[in-house]
């Protein structure tokens, strides 16, 4: 799609660190300082010590459950709603029991089945929320995003995925945006939310003793995903028995039930009487069977294969610097991703250093994640009732968060975010935000302190000529340069 | 669902403000008084800088017709204006004010203007808000002030103020306890915002004003079929004639309650008219008749309590009195306040009229201020609530010892 018609050329250093890179600038922050060093400003980022995690210690984060439990608050849940619809079902064979004046207690109501999930995922979204409102400046919550919609998971697949999407996340995706590839494909992998969301407990080997027993076989669908969409790439070379091929290797992988019988219910758990025995091939390479090691040398093989490079390459290049990125960028970054062995920060440094990240106009469109949160940054606490608020913003504005569409993400390209009914909704949010923030200062001020001397003569006037400061800043928010990056 | 059958609730905001305070009016000894005044004050905010030479017309100045051009008022032609004497004329959009003013019920304080003399709309609301002499450093506003300074245990300080809408008016901000409630629905902006926002997409970034122009396209034609007023989808963005309305009838419905807050806030947005502002009729008529039709509702749903109320509505500056080469006008100086309400001593419009010959103008554009619109705030403080002169010179409205209270306002 068309750019922007005058973007300056090269963009400004400070809104590339904050915006490109970043999540946006806030009141405080000084674009002269950023401007003045903007490699640096981010890589100082890089060098936190646990700056991808969400901060354990941090009191507001206690309440937070690891899958394990929040998985198995899921299960429970999910009894109890069973147990109702079972007994609502018995009381309406039953004659009336007002009739029987010995069983009055009987007609109380039930109360009605907390929503444990919903809960859980609120928890999850506030401290996610939290996060990227305080990160300076926010590169790395970026990272977590990037990845965390390149191994997605949705929860409106099931109540188990919504009440563990967020754990999914801090378990299998944070602790290595900075770390090595194969280990977050590893964990990815092996994490029960991904086996549940991609459908490998029902998948059985034939020849295993489960299969032959029940008759049923493979579910090709996590092998396919992990393929096309996690490591090499649709179109790379990979063949239909290849993927079969995978399947196999990865049956056994799954997440032991509320039963118990594998295993601690939830939790990943290795069954061989599910697995497919014996040898397989896998892009011209012999995996010879060996449990659970077998499909762990494959993930740790394709991790490092060339077409696996270029797809994240390609993917980086396309989310950091343009929906069609240049050819050289992309070259270097899978170039960096090959001699580093996917060291992930290896790839953010090299995104730093990137000269087409500092020369490439500023025209792709915030996501509405990155939209809200920027938004959020710039006008500070408000009176609104988050997370719901936010949650809502992005379930309007087409991207639910930890609920893409299909397992491929959410779009990273700018005309599927800049729609008609995208533009006309992120008006309505940026009104609402302007109009629910109690504290305005002064539009004119919060123009120079976020967006800086590189605005253009006609945002500038137009916020200038507001008549009201709400109206000052839903401006402000509107402005192309508030939505591009 | 009709927003009209909808009960006001208070939003989660206003209780964590005011610590349940709502829940203690149950409790607390039915009010009255010996005279059985129950007196009760709205103010509203117009933000934007409201036109008063097209609100309340001079068309017996022979200077008006030539300065405000097409979108003069007139008493004649297809829409002519409301007289309200011999010299006056109300924009034919306000039919309900004229009825109240006919009836003594409603008035008119013309050629006002606070202290504040530069043409800023932020820096204008602040000092118009605040009640200090000038812009900056506003944190709370002087309706508030003036609740904070009504004798503890008072009925009206007990039952706190209004501020009605997502965000409370910086008028009413401050220390002493307000509820807030807004229309409950997703705020959708008005027509200003939206045309603002494409004028600068036109000029800076055509994809986004193409997507934009479709998306509003879609979502006017969604509402189409349902241009009455009444069955609109409720817009919270108070810069529509819809949403000043609801947002009035919710705000007169939670004041006639016996222990319903008696001070209210309210903030219209939309009045900076630079371009095709119209006159009998078009986008400031349009404005109007929201205005017209939120003093409407508050006649109606405050019932018995509209004989004790004043309504009050302010801008922060007025418009040129020439029209500028869009058909509107830019940021002025004089403009009017209107009051409304059984309280009002009403029949009139108070003016010491400056003229409009171009050395009158004030630096010879805008309609000179002869009236300070403190001084009509204090005279209605004064009267209603019993304020003296000297918390109203130094509480209310800092350092301004020297504006002395409009006296005679109320009945």
């Amino acid at each position: 799609m068309a750019a922007p018609v005058s973007n300056p050329v090269p963009p400004d250093k400070a809104l590339v660190a904050l915006n490109r890179f970043g999540l946006g600038a806030r009141p405080g922050d000084e674009l002269g300082k950023v401007a003045a060093d903007p490699r640096g400003y981010l890589k100082a980022e890089l060098k936190q010590q646990d700056i991808a995690l969400i901060p354990p210690d941090d009191p507001r984060n206690a309440g937070l459950l690891d899958s394990t439990a929040a998985i198995q608050a899921s299960m429970a849940a999910a009894m109890e709603r069973k147990t109702a619809r079972d007994e609502k079902a018995a009381a309406a064979m039953q004659p009336t029991a007002a009739a029987d004046p010995a069983g009055p207690a009987e007609t109380k109501p039930k109360p009605s089945v907390p929503r444990v999930e919903a809960d859980i995922y609120r928890d999850e979204a506030q401290a996610r929320f939290d996060k990227a409102l305080a990160a300076t400046p926010g590169f790395v919550e970026r990272l977590v995003g990037f990845w965390s919609n390149h191994f997605c998971v949705s929860a409106a697949k099931a109540p188990v995925v919504r009440a563990s999407a967020g754990a999914f996340e801090r378990e299998a995706i944070r602790p290595f945006v900075l770390g090595r590839f194969a280990d977050m494909l590893l964990a990815v992998e092996h994490h029960p939310t991904m086996l549940f969301y991609l459908d490998n407990q029902q998948s059985i080997g034939p020849d295993s003793r489960a299969g032959k027993r029940r008759g049923r076989g493979l579910n090709e669908n996590l092998a396919r995903e992990i393929l096309e969409l996690h490591t090499l790439g649709v179109g790379s070379g990979y063949v239909q028995a290849d993927v079969t091929s995978f399947a196999g290797m990865l049956t056994g992988w799954t997440m032991a039930g509320r039963e118990g019988r594998l295993g601690e219910p939830g939790t990943f758990v290795f069954n061989a009487n599910t697995h497919q025995p014996g040898g397989a091939m896998l892009l011209g390479k012999a995996y010879p069977g060996a449990g659970m090691g077998q499909a762990e040398a494959a993930l740790n093989d394709i991790a490092r294969h060339p077409a696996t490079a270029q797809h994240i390459a390609t993917k980086l290049a396309r989310h950091f610097i343009a929906d069609d990125p240049p050819p050289q960028s992309v070259a270097r970054l899978a170039s960096v991703f090959t001699k580093s062995d996917g060291d992930l920060r290896a790839m953010a440094l090299a995104l730093i250093d990137m000269p087409e990240a500092w020369s490439t106009p500023l025209a792709k469109l915030r996501s509405p994640f990155d939209y809200v949160v920027a938004l959020r940054r710039a006008i500070g606490p408000s009176a609104g009732n988050e997370p719901q608020r936010s949650l809502r913003w992005l379930a309007v504005s087409g991207e639910p968060l930890w609920q893409p569409p299909g397992p491929n993400g959410f779009p990273d390209r700018a005309d599927a975010w800049a729609s008609a009914e995208g533009m006309k909704t992120r008006l309505d949010i940026a009104w609402q935000a302007a109009r629910q923030a109690d504290d305005i200062g002064n539009p004119n001020d919060m123009l120079a302190s976020l967006i800086g001397t590189s605005v253009s003569a006609e945002t500038s006037q137009a916020i200038s000529r507001a008549e009201s400061k709400q109206q000052g800043l839903a401006l402000l928010l509107m402005a192309p340069e508030f939505q591009r990056r | 669902m009709s927003l009209l059958c909808e009960t006001p609730s208070l939003s989660r905001r206003a209780m964590l403000m005011t610590g349940g305070a709502l829940f203690a009016w149950a409790f607390l000894p039915r009010f009255a008084r010996a005279d059985n005044r129950d007196p009760r004050l709205i103010v509203i905010v117009l933000r934007g800088a409201l036109d008063g030479l097209s609100t309340v017309g001079p068309v017996g100045d022979p200077d008006y017709a030539g300065l405000h051009g097409d979108i003069a008022l007139s008493l004649s032609g297809a829409n002519p204006a409301l007289p309200l004497d011999g010299f006056f004329a109300v924009n034919p959009a306000m039919p309900v004010f004229a009825r109240l003013f006919k009836s003594g019920q409603a008035a008119v304080v013309h050629a006002a203007a606070t202290g504040y003399r530069d043409r800023s709309h932020f820096d204008g609301q602040d000092v118009l808000e605040s009640g200090l002499p000038g812009p900056g450093n506003a944190a709370t506003g002087w309706l508030n002030r003036a609740l904070a300074n009504l004798p503890a245990g008072d009925r009206i300080t007990k039952a706190g103020g209004l501020a009605v809408g997502p965000s409370t008016p910086l008028v009413i901000r401050g220390a002493a306890p307000v509820l807030g409630w807004a229309p409950q629905a997703l705020p959708t902006p008005g027509d200003a915002l939206a045309e603002r926002v494409l004028d600068l997409y036109n000029h800076r970034d055509p994809v986004l004003a193409a997507a934009l122009q479709k998306g509003l396209d879609a979502d006017r034609m969604a509402m189409g079929d349902q241009l009455d007023g009444k069955a609109m989808k409720p817009k919270g963005g108070l810069d529509n004639a819809a949403g000043m309305r609801q947002s009035a009838q919710g705000a007169a419905r939670l004041m006639a309650a016996d222990d319903g807050p008696r001070i209210a806030a309210l903030a219209f947005d939309g009045w900076d008219t630079h371009v095709n502002e119209g006159g009998a009729t078009g986008r400031l008529a349009n404005l109007l008749g929201g205005l017209d039709g939120a003093f409407e509702e508050f006649e109606q749903g405050l019932g018995a309590r509209w004989k004790d109320t004043a309504v009050v509505a302010i801008t922060e500056f007025g418009r040129t009195a020439r029209i500028n080469g869009t058909v509107g006008t830019d940021h002025g100086t004089g403009t009017v306040v209107l009051l409304a309400g059984g309280a009002i001593k009403g029949g009139r419009v108070i003016a010491d009229w400056p003229g409009l010959k171009p050395a009158q103008l004030y630096e010879q554009r805008d309609l000179a201020p002869t009236s300070d619109v403190r001084a009509v705030l204090k005279g209605l403080l004064a009267d209603q609530f019993g304020l003296s002169a000297a918390v109203l010179g130094d509480k209310v409205f800092p350092e301004s010892a020297t504006v002395k209270p409009m006296r005679d306002l109320v009945v």
